[in-house]
């Protein structure tokens, strides 16, 4: 790995930082905060590519784990990777990953319509699985429960969704970095 | 860019990173399988006194603690009405008790122990192609790309705005263009001087200049 991946991978996980930056959005019955973090997520797959894209956002949970504030109202630390939430940002850079791969997948003939099927499967579908499922066992919580809780981040999720993929679409045009699978 | 550590003489503080982080790990692992309310709450006590030993003032403990609170306190009541309050105290405890350790091994080591940790703790897949030397190399990359980001940002509004172009013309994807470029760029500036790429290189002792508004050691 080149530098300039290093360069890329570090780019990214800024990104998601800056993200955190936007004004939260905290809603009382729902246990885990509104957050533009998760556009970071699908933009550094559906950008970076599998490898690199998973790499940032790895890279963007080891800084929370580390005790930098970088979560959404200057949250961080290993705290909340533990609590209730926290397996939304364990999921993050696997999120970015399959983006990443089901990008460079259908990355000959990526299009709007591809990119909103790459970013709803990694940068939403995979958070659900793996967050949803961890606020049941931390909680304590019957799965269902956890899974009707959830169901008030698909509107917003859908927006972002859309978002990054008109993004990533403009972006192939003028700088494409991914390199095509099979 | 502030980090969450909290500078004191303590015990806590003098502990090695590995050691504090193998402790939580340990901990947290246990207080999942403990399922009686008087344990966690004596759990809970130990922390408390290990917030005391490690001089934590309760301020800053409280700050760093606060934002964890309301999704306990959602799940919790959720719990108390669906299974009854005996199953929500116990899960309330656990999470306290775990989360408030965790904020405290954050709390008392500081950023640069925790990389020298990963460094060390990815040193064995050396062997796989891994650099660890280059953990702190994109640490800092990260922390001084975040203003960066704002300065670009705030161009690419500037330019929008001279052009006369509308509000709510594309500005994510320009902005993305444009920091893209950047760092692939410093990428390649830091491979030319040979930065992160040596066999010994010491990411943090290298110093690397591109520029006052690419410089990845600037504000560090």
């Amino acid at each position: 790995m080149r530098s300039r991946d290093i360069a890329l991978i570090a780019l990214f996980a800024a990104v998601m930082v800056v993200l955190g930056l936007f004004p939260l959005i905290e809603l009382p019955l729902v246990p885990a905060p509104f957050t533009a973090q998760t556009l970071g997520v699908m933009l550094a797959g559906s950008i970076l590519g599998a490898r690199r894209g998973g790499l940032a956002i790895l890279l963007f949970t080891v800084l929370v784990a580390i005790g930098l504030p970088v979560l959404p109202g200057g949250r961080g630390g290993i705290g909340v990777i533990l609590g209730v939430t926290g397996g939304f940002i364990v999921a993050y850079p696997v999120g970015a990953f399959v983006t990443g791969l089901l990008t460079e997948l259908a990355w000959r003939r990526y299009n709007l319509a591809w990119a909103l099927l790459c970013n709803a499967v990694g940068g939403a579908l995979v958070l659900y699985v793996i967050g949803i499922p961890w606020m049941a066992v931390v909680g304590d919580l019957p799965l269902r429960k956890a899974i009707t809780g959830s169901i008030v981040f698909l509107p917003g999720d859908a927006a972002k969704v859309i978002v990054a993929a008109l993004a990533a679409v403009a972006v192939r045009r003028a700088y494409p970095l991914v390199e095509a699978r099979a | 860019m502030l980090s969450l550590y909290h500078e004191a003489r303590s015990p806590v503080h003098a502990l090695p990173a590995g050691v504090k982080l193998l402790v939580l790990l340990a901990a947290g692992s246990a207080a999942f399988l403990v399922r009686s309310v008087p344990v966690l709450a004596a759990a809970l006590g130990v922390v408390v006194v290990l917030y005391v030993i490690a001089r934590v003032p309760w301020r800053v403990a409280l700050r760093q603690s606060v934002p964890v609170l309301p999704p306990l306190v959602v799940i919790a009541a959720a719990q108390g009405l669906l299974t009854g309050w005996s199953t929500a105290a116990l899960v309330a405890l656990r999470l306290l008790a775990v989360v408030l350790l965790a904020n405290l091994v954050t709390l008392t080591t500081r950023t640069s122990a925790m990389v020298a940790t990963i460094e060390a703790l990815l040193r064995p897949l050396r062997p796989l192609g891994v650099r660890p030397e280059r953990v702190g190399l994109v640490v800092a990359l990260t922390i001084r790309f975040i203003p960066v980001i704002k300065e670009q940002a705030d161009q690419v509004r500037a330019a929008q705005r001279a052009r006369g172009a509308r509000r709510g013309t594309g500005f994510l994807a320009p902005l993305l263009i444009k920091t893209l470029r950047l760092a692939a760029g410093l990428g390649e500036a830091l491979d030319a001087r040979g930065v992160g790429s040596g066999e010994r290189s010491q990411a943090g002792s290298a110093t690397v200049r591109h520029g006052p508004s690419a410089d990845p050691q600037g504000d560090r």
